[in-house]
């Protein structure tokens, strides 16, 4: 582990008028750990996500990437975000294009690859998933497991240093869940950083470095995956929340 | 700039009448297109093979020509040809009034199939006949759900009744240029004339979506509050 | 035409009818091929020169229009709804008068084909508009999120991901709207353009032949109309893609 988290959130806030989403929350991450966030839905969550990567800006409070504060970063944040790369529960694959060619647009549009480049890039990722034979289909000739898969490999192109995963397996049948969390798990092993936000209990306590619960906007307990079954407040929660599926 | 203002004044009053003759002009248009229609759909979705062709050759025909085309067609042809002798006003009636029903029949249409076949089935066993299914079942209903698409043929009927300004139907545009060959101003004049368009154009959309929202039916068709 | 039913009168006899009806055919063939068609083929050359310089400018000013309603900033959004409410309320006839009557009271000259060729571009990009401003607006926001969280700018989401998508989605719009360009070329006219209408109009009045002119320049429209529904339709399923357009190409889910 460096001195330098590469990921630091401090004291963020945001509200939706009356309604306060965050109530400053701060946590660190250092290369190569894995937190996973856990809670009731409605808690937060996805903006916290959001506020990391600026999608969402937060009312206060600082993002640091590698120590560099990007919350005020401008036009900078287009850069910030390559080193982030964000999964969403609905995969957000673009309709318009195929899968590999979902993979290539930012490559060539981002980080101005030639064709070629972007190609052979963007096959190696969707190789990584176990999605290459399916390279030329669009989005909507995939399945639910399939396209989280494309969609992470979007990700990985652009090398990011850490992945921001929002329910990844949320919108997904049992079935299909499991080959998401299978591409997940290899990532990890790969030393791949991660903030995963999730409801599968067991995915979260064989995956995670550290488990942080959520409520109404707070961070209300945090700790390695050993103590979390035990924990008062996540039996509380418990019931809230999916149940645990079997891998 | 008084001049102009007052070109305006002083011909207000039979401007206004020429708003009159386009009112006149698109409603009397859109109740044709409205039968009209009804009788096209009924023919298309339940009448006879020869029935469905002819309906298919009237559409194409009336959509496939421009308005002003079919204007000459009837005015300066067709209806001196039949014997027929109708002032300007009538042609421009019954022409912007059968093209109407060829777009309209096409509205309704699409609203009769998009009903569940369970709705004839359903008339059919409680023993109506086929017509009687036809009046209290399938046209209340698909009237109710062409609404939407209905409501967009007044300001197409409001915009294209100016084109009977060709076969010089006294109406607002004609009026307009009336005055302008007797005044001068043509630029004040026409936007005064475009301006009343565009009002008569969105209030008009005004009044017909709150008929829209009274006649809506809970839970039914594009019924935006249920849908949230 | 009025010959040969007067003729029929005359001489009576089913035989006697087609006789005549032959004859007032064959009497007419010089006024069809050396005076009518090629003067309904001078005016279709015009009619497609309108329709084929306004179709591009009125799309691409219509996307304009419709990008600044749905991303532009507060005073920009009402400028383009101002102009939409202007151009789609606005009866084209009477644009055209604006343009070729009224515009050169305060100095401006546009000359007939400009007037028409300036009207039909500002109309079909008001209509276009809309249909584009629905697609963009149809287009579920995680597009461009998923497309920012890639470090992409505004900018280039809503050009590379939002845009082609709402494209094909605007299609069947946009398309109905080039089939209405065709048929409202016709207004050119009004503004002593010799297009189609007008060249018939002429012939018609001139030779006192109105039915044959109508008749004719109405089945050269016939024709053109029913060509270009076929060619959009072809173009339509080229540009499907499964998923997006929504009305045409297959969707086959999984394996
Ligand atoms: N753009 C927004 N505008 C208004 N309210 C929002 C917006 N995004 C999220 N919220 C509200 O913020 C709260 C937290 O949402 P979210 O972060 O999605 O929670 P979670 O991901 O934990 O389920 C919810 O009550 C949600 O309705
Ligand atoms: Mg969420």
């Amino acid at each position: 582990m460096s001195d330098v988290p590469i990921l630091k959130v401090e004291n963020l806030c945001k509200s939706y008028g009356d309604l306060e989403v965050l109530k400053s929350v701060s946590f660190e991450i250092y290369k190569g750990e894995k937190k996973v966030f856990v809670g009731p839905s409605g808690t937060g969550k996805s903006t916290l996500l959001r506020c990391i990567n600026q999608l969402t800006i937060p009312d206060s409070g600082f993002v640091y990437l590698n120590g560099e504060e990007i919350v005020h970063s401008g036009k900078k944040i287009n850069g910030y975000r390559q080193k982030m790369g964000m999964v969403f529960q609905n995969f957000n694959l673009f309709d318009h294009l195929t899968a590999v060619r979902n993979v290539e647009l930012a490559l060539l549009k981002v980080k101005k690859l030639d064709k070629a480049a972007a190609h052979e890039k963007a096959m190696y990722e969707l190789e990584q998933v176990g999605m290459a034979d399916r390279a030329d289909f669009y989005p909507a000739q995939l399945s639910g497991g399939q396209a989280q898969r494309v969609s992470i490999a979007r990700a990985l192109a652009m090398d990011p240093e850490v992945m921001l995963f929002d329910e990844p397996t949320s919108a997904l049948d049992p079935e299909l869940k499991r080959e998401v969390m299978e591409v997940m798990r290899k990532l990890a092993d790969r030393g791949m950083t991660c903030i995963v936000v999730t409801h599968e209990m067991k995915f979260a306590t064989s995956f995670a470095t550290e488990i942080y619960l959520m409520e109404k906007g707070e961070i209300v307990e945090h700790g390695p995956p050993s103590d979390i079954p035990t924990s008062p407040g996540f039996v509380k929660t418990r019931a809230f929340m999916g149940s645990y599926v079997e891998e | 700039m008084f001049e102009s203002i007052s070109a305006v004044t002083n011909s207000a009053g039979y401007l206004l009448e020429g708003v009159g003759v386009t009112l006149l002009l698109v409603g009397l248009s859109l109740l044709i297109g409205f039968v009209c229609g009804i009788i096209l759909t009924l023919g298309q979705v339940y009448g006879p093979r020869f029935a469905r062709w002819f309906v298919g050759i009237y559409v194409w025909f009336f959509r496939g020509l421009p308005n002003i085309v079919l204007l000459f067609l009837f005015y300066f042809a067709l209806f001196p040809f039949m014997g027929l002798d109708l002032p300007a006003f009538g042609v421009a009636v019954v022409v912007l009034g059968l093209r109407s029903a060829a777009y309209q029949s096409q509205i309704f249409r699409g609203a009769i199939q998009s009903l569940s076949e369970g709705q004839m089935l359903a008339a059919r066993s409680l023993g109506m006949t086929k017509w009687q299914a036809i009046r209290s079942i399938i046209l209340p209903q698909s009237l109710r759900l062409s609404l939407p698409g209905w409501a967009n043929e007044y300001p197409v009927l409001l915009t294209d009744s100016s084109v009977a300004y060709v076969i010089g139907v006294a109406e607002l545009l004609t009026r307009t240029s009336q005055v302008i060959s007797r005044t001068g101003e043509p630029m004040i004049l026409y936007l005064t004339c475009a301006i009343v368009f565009i009002l008569l154009n969105y209030g008009g959309m005004m009044i017909i979506q709150y008929v829209e929202k009274k006649v809506r039916i809970p839970g039914f068709g594009n019924n935006e509050a249920e849908c949230l | 035409m009025t010959d040969s039913i007067n003729a029929t009168g005359a001489d009576g006899g089913l035989g006697g009818f087609f006789q005549n009806l032959t004859d007032s055919i064959i009497s007419q063939i010089p006024f069809w091929q050396d005076v009518l068609l090629p003067a309904l083929w001078d005016g279709l050359w015009v009619t497609m020169q309108l329709v084929v310089m306004t179709a591009p400018l009125g799309f691409l000013l219509g996307l304009l229009i419709a990008v600044s309603r749905v991303y532009g900033s507060a005073p920009v959004k009402w400028l383009a709804q101002l102009y939409v409410i202007f151009f789609r309320g606005c009866p084209l006839l009477v644009l055209l008068f604006i343009l070729y009557f009224g515009l050169p009271s305060v100095g401006i000259v546009l000359g007939s084909f400009m007037s028409a060729l300036v009207g039909f571009i500002l109309c079909n990009s008001a209509y276009n508009s809309e249909y584009l401003r629905g697609a963009l607006q149809s287009i579920k926001r995680g597009q461009l999120l998923a497309a920012r969280s890639l470090g992409m700018t505004k900018m280039q989401g809503v050009m590379y991901v939002v845009v082609p998508q709402a494209l094909r989605r605007a299609l069947p719009g946009v398309s109905n709207e080039f089939i209405y360009l065709i048929k409202y070329s016709s207004l050119a006219y009004v503004v002593a353009v010799i297009e189609l209408t007008g060249a018939a109009k002429i012939i018609a009045s001139k030779y006192f032949m109105y039915f044959e002119a109508f008749a004719a320049v109405g089945i050269f429209y016939l024709v053109i109309v029913t060509i270009a529904t076929i060619g959009i339709h072809r173009l339509e399923m080229k540009y499907a893609i499964p998923g997006v357009s929504g009305a045409v190409g297959k969707v086959s889910k999984g394996h």
